[in-house]
């Protein structure tokens, strides 16, 4: 009952002060559920793969995904109404304030400062998720570096279809390490 | 006020559009923007064009998960309290069942070496979607003094000090605060 709490409020937190969307949301799921006990950052890895590749917002997937790779059903109920809790209130009062929302300066400036902080997190997702799939146990892992450099330059280059190039490395993946 | 009047076929109307726009988009809120607009404003004429530049523009700035902060939106618009209730349940009810139904999948099958072989490549390009992200966003966000070191200093913070990233965004957030005031001031000099 305890750590179903913990789960809940920490699930809060992190749709309270999640800017920027899922992806700079991860890191603080990861810090969230680190700080817990319940993740690692190969099950962290995991995480962010099975959101991208899964349809839906990639910070409901990853609550769900947390929540029940923790405590089950139970978990992913709490993770998932968790994360989603802070949007609903938050968007239905900003809703009857709309005009004054949007000349606020308070809005400009804490969008103004918050913006290129969630680049950081984004990057520090990159980072931790990097770390658990690439360089596992003090070694460079060679093929996923390979496939994760030809991912980023058919995305980056040849603008495919992020969906195309996580298909084809899973099969490659399959190929290659299986 | 039309608003608030409760009708029971746009509340299921409202669940099923969001739950479609759930179950058919890969990537997240960033990418469920266009196919949201394109629902809601041309096939159900529920927003107009400039409410729903509006919708966007306020579910971006606002914390929380992007897809939620529209579904809540729209919701209200549409049918009050309960409209919102029903639309952010909608975009969450795929997520919710896909990822339980991936997790048990995985866990049964993830000794298989196929199995495993292809979840490395996906890790591997998954990482490089979020390297990609960061890429893409940094360019058009991070420009001028003040974004750089606002970028720099959260990054070192979180990833050299592990620093709660809540006091992170709080801090950021006074700091921009203060730099849109300080850029005022010296505009109106």
């Amino acid at each position: 009952m305890n750590v179903l709490l913990s789960l809940f409020g920490t699930f809060i937190k992190i749709g309270a002060f999640g800017f920027g969307g899922g992806m700079a949301m991860l890191p603080l799921i990861f810090q969230g559920m680190n700080d817990l006990g319940l993740m690692t950052s190969s099950d962290f890895a995991d995480l962010v793969a099975i959101s991208q590749v899964t349809p839906g917002p990639i910070a409901v997937n990853a609550a769900t995904f947390a929540g029940y790779g923790a405590m089950g059903l139970q978990g992913a109920l709490i993770a998932t109404l968790g994360v989603s809790i802070p949007a609903f209130i938050l968007v239905n009062i900003v809703y009857e304030f709309i005009k004054k929302f949007r000349e606020s300066h308070l809005v400009k400036g804490v969008f103004a400062g918050v913006t290129p902080a969630t680049v950081a997190f984004i990057l520090a997702a990159a980072v931790i998720m990097g770390k658990a799939t690439l360089y596992l146990s003090g070694e460079v892992q060679l093929i996923p570096v390979v496939m994760c450099i030809t991912s980023l330059v058919m995305l980056g280059k040849f603008k495919i279809n992020p969906l195309l190039v996580l298909m084809i490395m899973g099969v490659l993946g399959v190929i290659l390490c299986g | 006020m039309k608003k608030n009047k409760r009708n029971y076929s746009i509340l299921i109307d409202l669940y099923f559009t969001f739950f479609k726009l759930g179950l058919f988009t890969i990537g997240g809120g960033i990418a469920m923007i266009p196919i949201m607009q394109d629902l809601v404003v041309t096939k159900k004429k529920w927003l107009s064009e400039k409410e729903a530049v509006e919708c966007i523009t306020v579910s971006q700035s606002l914390p929380g998960v992007i897809a939620i902060n529209m579904a809540t939106y729209v919701g209200r618009m549409k049918c009050g309290l309960l409209g919102s209730f029903v639309s952010t349940l909608g975009v969450i009810t795929p997520s919710f069942m896909i990822i339980i139904i991936v997790w048990e999948l995985l866990e049964k099958l993830g000794n298989n070496s196929y199995v495993y072989g292809g979840f490395v490549g996906l890790k591997s390009a998954a990482a490089a979607m979020i390297i990609w992200a960061v890429i893409r966003i940094g360019k058009n966000v991070l420009s001028g003094f003040f974004k750089w070191m606002v970028f720099i200093a959260a990054f070192i913070s979180l990833i050299i000090f592990d620093i709660d990233i809540v006091f992170i965004i709080i801090v950021s957030a006074l700091l921009g605060i203060g730099y849109i005031k300080y850029k005022e001031r010296g505009e109106s000099k």
